[in-house]
């Protein structure tokens, strides 16, 4: 055990000195942070030395000029130009494809390229699907049995979602509700799990992505207005309210559809802002490794030490996380359309 | 805060894979396990309240049975001592009976004597009565002669057949 340390130790300082004369230049963290956090073009693996290890991905832009094109993200890369696109440098379209037109402008095209998120998004996809459909399929088989290993432990974990939070939120008709909130919690629990491991398939920052999660609250948005009761709209429109609150001004009317809005955009923040952020503290955590090589390599290393430790512990954090937010996300859909199911109150009587 | 700007690029990428992963796990994925694990559920409620009737089903037998066990003992007791009852009973009144009969069995025995020797005696006497006509008759024809002999011996006789009766 003793000499295991030792070794590890030791190489640890090796790899310092290595790096310290390789990594000379200044190190831009700001830059390195985000470009992990940002959707890209091409699925950057790795880097080994000077070449770039990166999956390219297929570009796919509607131009009112060209119409369809489809080319692949390493025809754009290091800034080189395909027919008139080419990843912009200014500040308004900063890193997205952008077609030069015949006065010289970028001009942004309908940009429905495949990027990183959205193929880690397909990949993350057809991972669940798989998983549910094998454990779906064990029950098909034996119907009465009790699962056990794998299909156990799913079981256990669908049916907590379904008791504990479904079941309770909505109420008597969550049985209409359960499979579409099973479907987000597992979405954004398998996405958020495959952005925290760092490896190809996973790694992409996909549930930390506020387009991502604005599909998601769209669709809760959807599942609580379009199945909303009568006695819900009537709430918003004309609530049990004294009379000069809605007439002339309708006050209260106002503010609940305000809500309606509200509540949605809530939700996508929310699940945004906490894997962007679960994200940003493990990126920082490593970067710092790379800073401190300029300290010398006692700093360093100590630092390096550190920067291990502490992001062993944040991804044991994210992982919690992950649970937490897809949890949270369901729990608030859930209570959302709970609202929306309301029956008409029963007259009291005094 | 790029960050913050929804691509429409992506959205429309999460629209088709979440949708394409709900049409497929909401229509062969959980309500086909969440089904089949309430039906399990439910029949290993189902299971659980029919061993609990059965359960109690079988206790309320055993107390039964119980009770027709101690019931029936207690019957037999009874009988037992019922028995003992008439049987001393009808030893008691056996014992009196044979001891009535016995008496009077004794008493006509006796009674039987009585007459048996009454009868003897009238027979006896009148035997008598007819030897000591004979007797009588044989002296008459014999010793008419010697009268004062002759009435010496008929006392004798007479008072030996008195001596006879008595």
């Amino acid at each position: 055990m003793k000499r295991k340390i030792k070794i590890l130790v030791s190489l640890l300082f090796l790899m310092v000195y290595g790096r310290s004369t390789i990594l000379a230049e200044e190190i831009d963290v700001k830059q390195i942070v985000f470009s992990h956090l940002r959707d890209s073009y091409g699925w950057h693996i790795a880097t080994w030395g000077d070449t770039h290890v990166t999956v390219p991905l297929p570009v796919i832009v509607f131009s009112k000029t060209t119409g369809l094109n489809i080319f692949l993200s390493s025809e754009l890369e290091n800034g080189k130009t395909y027919k008139y696109f080419r990843i912009s440098r200014e500040e308004r379209h900063l890193d997205k494809v952008v077609e030069i037109n015949s006065a010289g402008n970028e001009v942004r095209p309908i940009d429905l390229s495949l990027t990183k998120n959205a193929l880690a998004l397909l990949l993350n996809s057809i991972i669940l699907i798989l998983i549910i459909l094998h454990v779906a399929k064990w029950y098909k088989k034996k119907p009465v049995d009790a699962p056990r290993g794998f299909t156990g432990a799913m079981e256990i974990f669908i049916m907590d979602i379904n008791d504990n939070i479904i079941k309770s939120c909505i109420g008597k008709d969550y049985l209409k509700y359960s499979p579409y909130l099973l479907t987000a919690f597992f979405f954004i629990f398998t996405n958020n799990i495959m952005g925290i491991i760092p490896l190809f398939p996973g790694g992409a920052n996909t549930t930390g992505n506020i387009a991502v999660t604005m599909g998601l609250a769209l669709c809760t948005f959807l599942a609580v207005n379009i199945f909303g009761t009568k006695e819900y709209w009537k709430e918003i429109l004309w609530p049990d309210v004294p009379l000069w609150m809605k007439v002339p001004l309708p006050l209260l009317p106002v503010i609940e559809i305000f809500a309606l809005f509200t509540k949605p955009f809530a939700l996508m923040i929310r699940l945004f802002a906490n894997i962007m952020a679960g994200h940003a503290i493990i990126l920082g955590l490593t970067s710092l490794i790379f800073v401190t090589v300029a300290m010398g390599p006692a700093v360093n290393s100590g630092m390096t030490l550190l920067s291990v430790i502490l992001s062993v512990f944040m991804i044991f954090v994210e992982i919690l996380v992950a649970y937490i937010q897809a949890y949270v996300f369901t729990m608030l859909s859930a209570v959302f359309i709970g609202l929306s199911r309301v029956e008409k109150h029963k007259q009291e009587v005094y | 805060m790029s960050l913050l700007i929804p691509d429409a690029g992506l959205l429309f990428w999460m629209v088709i894979s979440f949708s394409l992963v709900f049409l497929i796990l909401a229509k062969y994925g959980f309500p086909v396990i969440v089904n089949i694990v309430e039906e399990r559920r439910a029949s290993i409620q189902k299971s659980l309240d029919d061993a609990r009737t059965a359960n109690d089903l079988l206790a309320n037998f055993k107390a039964e049975s119980d009770s027709i066990i101690s019931s029936a003992r207690e019957e037999h007791k009874k009988i037992l001592h019922e028995a003992d009852l008439i049987k001393e009973t009808i030893i008691n009144s056996a014992i009196k009976e044979a001891k009535e009969l016995t008496s009077r069995q004794i008493e006509e025995a006796r009674k039987e004597m009585e007459k048996e020797r009454n009868a003897s005696l009238l027979k006896i006497r009148s035997q008598i009565a007819m030897l000591s006509v004979d007797v009588a008759e044989k002296i008459v024809r014999a010793e008419l002669n010697n009268t004062p002999a002759q009435m010496d011996l008929i006392n004798r006789f007479l008072e030996e057949s008195s001596e006879i009766r008595s």
